[in-house]
């Protein structure tokens, strides 16, 4: 991306030059972490958020591969203190909870909330967001909405303590009566969706408006634009997904019947709803994603990103044909022949753009100066997982395939290795590319790579045999199976310990660079970053470009 | 922040949230929306209604066989069940059909029946001119009556490549209590 470049040469906007009490100066502790209206605070906000979502998250994921290690029931009576449904409720609640908190309170408070809001502010050139006190209100939103989650764990639901309806929050099993914790569950949904609006106005008037002199759309760095598209797509989405879920509050709670055919309404029209939200969503997790892979595979490969254009509007692309293709989560429901034609081609026509990306990702490392850092390594990581999470995904697209695995593991195995592999290793990536420069300190480097590897062997032995599963047949949302599928589930179950010494050497790490690591140069990647923040100091002055820089 | 850069800013914030009013709203117009998209294509196996036979339509001679299928909720304490389980119909002809039922209750009950048929794509061909599913049915306890539809299958129905083969159309309706509350 030499045509966003600004190196330091260029001006002298950094803020280590200038004003070393105004730039710098910081309000005391409360004022600054809990009224925070500074884009950085509020960015490392969502990423302490995020980590600590991620790691209940990952527990109660670690306690499903437990259960689902061997046949039969072995620990959820333990743990619920029930017999029969009451104990496999809390199954449905787990994969409910584990479902709802990866996506709405790990992956997009991170990615979006976390790197968009430092990183997009500091690459356009701007000193701030354009609302920062909005700012402050998303990330003050996200923390009741996860509470809330939290907390309906612990009240009545229908057969047991918290809400078992799946992440979907399909109707009618979301509109039986029962305690209130779907209820809590909807309400989280619609705090989560609010801070997500919020974020993404934000997201947007900021990089419509306040770009440094010379920086057009088109010099942009790509990790920008892939927060404007993902901002776009939170702004048509999530509004979808807050009407669904508000009829489905008025259906439980005041005698409505919008999705109840007893009254004439149709269940089917919340899942159009939802997976006109759900399909979009699934972009918007993995697009900061993208933008991340992009700067790092070019600042390691010490090239401009090849087809800087191409993968601009292949992300807009994605995000345009994202919105057409939601029935592809429905195939089974009845779909006309032609309906489905439609969907599974339009499907298919999505890899086209994203094949763009895979492909000039590897086009910018051909023939570059490569050098096998630790974000390259989570970035190539991403490459090779997100790639074989798409090919599982044309297959899937296929209307007739998917009648004989929808919803089994096989869909399971396509969706982590899109997610838990792509965007968490997008997540990774960029912790690792940005971790000096936001924190000061350098992370370890032999641990990062320890990290990576065993991360990459537990996860793929984590999915992979999942694919096997899903196959055989072994349906998703149950704590038990046929004898005959142990082989494979015990495996998996290997794969989560696995990587569970991976996230252990993670936070090791953290602990040892935020106490001891070295201290962080202003571009401590050399010539390959060229983006706006490697200007500055590491990390950068509290209130950075009081002069704002120009772009040749 | 300049004053003219807040200006921009606010204008763009309004933008943005006109078009997440204009998403809610497109939301919540989707249910009538749906409805009606369902109506006029027969999505979903839902039934054409019409007032009466188009007088240029002939019986065309070729057989399909209707089946009767009835379901009752389970709050709604009554006997549900076609007259005849089969009918061998002309495409074309108009037919009748009847239903029974009987409250077995104690008190008196207001039910009301969903309706489609399948095969699904079957829907956009197949006219009720006269149905009990229309209006509400009110029954008084131990009162049984017969109900009628009055239906035909449109020959349009044999020029559709989907559907055109068909040898079995199956009717169905489900009643359900309509002063309970849903759910």
């Amino acid at each position: 991306m030499t045509d966003t470049t600004a190196t330091p040469a260029h001006f002298d906007a950094a803020g280590h030059d200038e004003a070393h009490h105004d730039a710098d100066h910081k309000p005391g502790f409360f004022v600054r972490w809990f009224m925070s209206t500074n884009h950085k605070d509020i960015g490392t906000l969502y990423l302490i958020f995020a980590i600590v979502a991620g790691i209940i998250g990952g527990a109660i994921s670690g306690m499903m591969r437990m259960e689902l290690a061997e046949p039969g029931i072995q620990y959820l009576e333990a743990w619920t203190g029930e017999t029969g449904n009451a104990a496999l409720h809390f199954w449905n609640v787990m994969i409910t909870a584990h479902g709802l908190i990866m996506v709405f309170f790990m992956v997009m408070p991170a990615m979006i909330g976390g790197f968009g809001n430092w990183f997009v502010p500091l690459m356009i050139g701007a000193p701030d967001m354009a609302f920062p006190r909005m700012n402050n209100i998303s990330f003050w939103l996200l923390v009741p909405a996860f509470l809330l989650l939290m907390g309906s764990t612990q009240v009545m639901g229908t057969t047991g303590l918290g809400g078992g309806t799946g992440w979907t929050v399909y109707a009618p099993l979301s509109t039986q009566p029962g305690g209130p914790a779907t209820d809590m569950a909807i309400l989280s949904l619609h705090l989560a969706g609010a801070s997500s609006i919020l974020g993404a106005v934000n997201f947007i008037t900021t990089i419509f408006n306040m770009r440094a002199p010379g920086m057009t759309l088109h010099k942009m760095p790509l990790f920008v634009w892939s927060v404007l598209v993902t901002a776009f797509l939170l702004l048509l989405s999530l509004p979808v997904l807050a009407a669904a879920i508000t009829m489905l509050l008025t259906d439980r709670n005041f005698g409505t019947v919008f999705f109840d055919a007893a009254g004439g309404g149709d269940p089917l029209l919340y899942q159009h709803l939802f997976w006109f939200f759900g399909h979009p969503e699934v972009y918007i997790m993995i697009l900061p994603g993208f933008g991340m892979v992009s700067q790092i595979v070019a600042t390691f490969s010490k090239k401009p990103v090849f087809g800087y254009l191409g993968m601009a509007y292949a992300m807009v692309a994605i995000g345009v044909v994202g919105f057409v293709v939601w029935a592809h989560h429905m195939f089974t429901v009845g779909l006309s022949l032609n309906m489905k034609l439609y969907f599974t081609a339009a499907t298919m026509v999505i890899a086209v753009p994203t094949g763009i990306k895979i492909f000039s990702w590897i086009a910018t490392m051909w023939g570059g100066s490569v050098s096998f850092k630790t974000p390259m390594m989570w970035a190539l990581g991403f490459i090779f997982m997100f790639t074989i999470g798409g090919v599982t995904g044309v297959v899937l697209a296929n209307g007739g395939f998917d009648n004989y695995v929808h919803d089994t593991y096989y869909v399971v195995a396509h969706f982590h290795y899109v997610l838990s592999l792509g965007a968490v290793f997008g997540i990774f990536a960029g912790w690792y590319y940005w971790f000096g420069k936001m924190f000061g300190k350098m992370y370890n480097e032999f641990l990062g790579h320890l990290h990576f590897w065993v991360f990459f062997v537990g996860v793929n032995i984590l999915f992979f045999p999942m694919h096997f599963l899903g196959l055989d047949g072994m349906p998703r949302r149950y704590p038990d199976y046929a004898d005959s599928q142990a082989y494979w589930n015990e495996i998996a179950s290997y794969g989560y310990v696995i990587m569970g010494v991976g996230m252990l050497i993670f936070f090791v790490n953290m602990a040892w660079s935020l106490v001891a690591g070295k201290k962080a140069a202003d571009n401590y990647w050399g010539e390959g970053a060229t983006t706006l923040e490697w200007t500055l100091s590491s990390p950068p002055p509290y209130h950075q470009f009081n002069k704002l820089p120009k772009i040749d | 922040m300049s004053f003219a850069l807040q200006r921009k800013n606010r204008r763009s914030a309004i933008m943005a949230a006109l078009l997440v009013a204009g998403m809610v709203s497109l939301g919540f117009a989707s249910v009538p929306l749906y409805r009606i998209f369902c109506q006029v294509t027969g999505f979903g196996g839902t039934t054409q209604r019409v007032e009466a036979m188009a007088g240029d339509m002939v019986a065309t001679g070729e057989m399909v066989t209707i089946r009767f299928d009835s379901n009752t909720s389970r709050n709604l304490p009554w006997n549900f069940v076609p007259e005849r389980h089969t009918n061998r119909i002309g495409i074309g002809e108009r037919q009748i059909a009847f239903y029974r039922a009987e409250n077995l209750g104690a008190r008196p009950v207001t039910g009301t029946a969903t309706f489609n048929v399948t095969p699904l794509e079957a829907g956009q061909y197949f006219n009720k001119i006269q149905c009990f599913c229309f209006t509400e049915q009110t029954l008084q306890p131990g009162e049984a009556v017969r109900m009628p539809v009055t239906y035909f299958v449109d020959p349009a129905i044999l020029d559709d490549p989907d559907i055109g083969d068909v040898e079995e159309i199956t009717l169905s309706y489900t009643f359900y209590p309509v002063d309970e509350n849903a759910s």
